[in-house]
């Protein structure tokens, strides 16, 4: 009998199981129980109370007010990164998986995943030097159109104020701020977002698309009325994924980020550096909250999906199995 | 069948240039073009002076075109010339001592090491290259250890608890890392809650020093990164063909056989992309060691912000980036063969 692995009752996988869960939940669990002391040491219970999250939301302490800055900061990039890296991940998820192999797929398909793996200190300084590169690429043109000797009245002055005044405009841009980390986040996130859609394209079924062609629905059409709603689940989680990842950035944005935008993580960052304080484990605790209600939602729906999903396909005849099977083999 | 296939992909994307136009263009402006410069600047001196903080490669001078390359930033990383930036590795060969049976290596080639010199300087960023491979390597390895028990232990629960568990080993990586690593200095602390309960316990009667050592980093390392490995660990593991194990038991294997024999060659593939995804970025790590490791064991990717921001050496900071991507190519390169292969055999 081929097929999955069965379930094995041991003692041992028990323990295995218990011990690893332990591992990754204790750490979480004590921040969160801590976060309810009421003594200004984290570590040492005094009594329960709820005044680091009073502080948290109404308090005046300049650390709380930074992190709600930071919040709202945090929740405009990421929002905004998200929404683009998934136009930008799906379209490069479809060139690497429907198109026939053209001559740079190789390496697009490489640049398109490096973000993913590379460390995030190098990704940062790339970005970084491109930034400033850039910065003075606009600067120097303007400089250079401003230092021009150009004769009064002809009209080639008329066209350099024109172009001088363009340029006065665009120098010194990308200023290093929340635009830079948008640009930043929409890098990283997008290959996140390219891996999560091809994997659920190449495990789509064409008949069906290929259906509504035969049918007489434009290529356009097909792709909005068929394509898209089936590729819906993929690009939803890849915006989640991207989401978080741009909610969560440090390192990355350390580099490219100027003075004044501080995200949610850069003011965690310099704050717990100094040690532990108990309004970031208040913080810390609503953090876990959100996450894990969010990713149960997400999870309960897929998993009830795929239950049906499940139950559907007990209920095939035999035959239609085996030609399930048939089709969900590689062609290759 | 393939007929259909290709007319489908022919239809759907006529004039598909400026399809593939967008990301393309996007991820050559800001990922390849990034490199290049990184690259450029890395042969650049600093200049205080100007600003950026880098010289220019090319001056135009008397109709002559100079360009200066200066491969000092990669020499500096290895050689050292300032007393202050090095640090003296001292070998004494103490692991050729086998005196418990009766064999002494060292002390019978004593001349031949005293001859060769034991004593090596080595520069701060060998050092902290070396710290951050050593890290890395092992910070994996725990994975592995860990994880591998873990994975199968999942994919050999029942149906219904398997998506349950797999979600509750994703759910972590989905709450900021940040955090995470955050939650450990509360524990790790000389008055966190580890020392606490082992000191009321009685185990330990004065608190252990773990905050600021390389034993957080680990610690860190591990806890932080350990997801990544159970999940290509699981996929691989639940892919395995159950009739080739039950042929084996049938045959009479032990089970320590079944898994040097088939458990394990057969879920390489799925050890190598969770190692890689480990190792590849425990490489660069700059969170961790900065939050819970110690001023003395800097790793690579701090020393690269160092240099970046406190000193202002961003051609330096430049060579360190070239430096390490050059040293992870191997193990990026053989990710992506081993997520290809994957994908064929799908």
């Amino acid at each position: 009998m081929s097929g999955p692995a069965p379930e094995v009752k041991s003692v041992w996988r028990l323990i295995v199981l218990a011990l690893g869960f332990f591992f990754l939940y204790m750490p979480i669990i004590v921040l969160i129980v801590y976060s309810f002391n009421d003594s200004q040491l984290v570590t040492v219970w005094s009594k329960f109370s709820l005044r680091w999250y009073k502080e948290l939301f109404v308090g005046v302490q300049q650390q709380s007010e930074a992190i709600r800055s930071g919040v709202l900061l945090s929740l405009t990039i990421g929002f905004f990164s998200a929404s683009f890296a998934v136009v930008l991940g799906t379209i490069s998820a479809f060139v690497l998986t429907r198109f026939d192999s053209f001559r740079t797929k190789t390496l697009f398909s490489f640049l398109t995943t490096a973000p993913m793996v590379l460390p995030d200190v190098i990704i940062g300084l790339a970005l970084m030097l491109l930034f400033v590169a850039l910065e003075n690429m606009t600067g120097g043109l303007y400089d250079w159109l401003n230092g021009m000797k150009v004769e009064e009245g002809t009209l080639w002055s008329g066209i350099h104020s024109a172009l001088t005044y363009c340029a006065s405009k665009i120098a010194g841009w990308p200023e290093k701020g929340a635009f830079t980390i948008w640009l930043a986040m929409v890098t990283l996130t997008s290959a996140y977002v390219s891996v999560v859609v091809r994997t659920r394209l190449q495990e789509m079924d064409n008949s069906i698309e290929e259906a509504a062609m035969d049918l007489g629905a434009t290529p356009l059409k097909t792709f909005f009325v068929i394509t898209i709603p089936s590729l819906f689940p993929a690009i939803l989680s890849g915006w989640l994924l991207a989401f978080t990842i741009s909610m969560d950035d440090v390192v990355i944005t350390q580099f490219v980020s100027g003075p004044g935008a501080k995200t949610l993580p850069i003011v965690v960052f310099s704050s717990v550096r100094r040690g532990v304080s108990p309004t970031i484990n208040a913080l810390a605790s609503i953090i876990v909250l959100v996450v894990s209600v969010c990713t149960f939602i997400v999870w309960y729906t897929m998993h009830r999906k795929d239950k049906k999903r499940q139950r559907e396909y007990g209920m095939m005849s035999v035959r239609q199995k085996a030609e399930r099977e048939k089709s969900d083999t590689p062609k290759a | 069948m393939k007929l259909k296939t290709s007319r489908l992909r022919r239809l759907h994307f006529r004039g598909s240039s400026c399809v593939i136009g967008a990301p393309y263009l996007w991820t050559i402006l800001f990922f390849f073009i990034p490199f290049l410069i990184i690259f450029k600047i890395s042969f650049a001196d600093v200049s205080d002076t100007s600003q950026p903080p880098y010289s220019d490669l090319t001056s135009y001078e008397d109709n002559h075109v100079n360009i200066a390359l200066n491969v000092g930033n990669y020499l500096d990383l290895f050689r050292c010339e300032d007393e202050e930036d090095c640090n003296v590795w001292k070998i004494d060969y103490d692991f050729l001592n086998f005196e418990s049976v009766g064999l002494n290596i060292r002390d019978s080639l004593k001349g031949f090491f005293d001859a060769i010199s034991t004593e090596f300087h080595v520069t701060i960023y060998i050092e902290a290259f070396w710290n951050s491979v050593k890290i890395a390597a092992v910070s994996t390895l725990i994975c592995l250890l860990i994880g591998y028990p873990m994975a199968w232990s999942i994919a050999h629960s029942s149906q219904a608890m398997r998506s349950v568990l797999l979600m509750l080993v994703i759910l972590p990586s989905w709450t900021s890392f940040l955090i995470r690593v955050y939650a450990w200095i509360g524990l790790l602390k000389p008055n966190g809650t580890i020392n606490n309960v082992l000191m009321w316990f009685g185990i330990i009667h004065e608190p252990l020093n773990m905050m600021h050592t390389s034993f957080a980093v680990y610690i860190g390392v591990v806890y932080a990164y350990l997801p990544f490995m159970i999940m290509p660990l699981y996929t691989a593991i639940s892919r395995v063909d159950n009739s080739l194990i039950e042929a084996a038991e049938d045959l009479g294997a032990k089970p320590f056989t079944i898994l040097t024999k088939i458990l394990l060659p057969l879920t390489s593939g799925g050890m190598i992309a969770g190692s890689m995804l480990v190792f590849i970025p425990a490489v660069g790590e700059y969170i961790i060691p900065e939050l819970l490791g110690g001023p003395y064991n800097i790793l690579i990717g701090q020393q690269l912000w160092i240099d970046f921001s406190n000193n202002h050496d961003w051609p330096k900071a430049a060579a360190i980036a070239v430096a390490m991507l050059l040293f992870l190519l191997v193990p990026i390169i053989w990710y992506f063969k081993q997520q290809k292969n994957e994908g064929v055999s799908k």
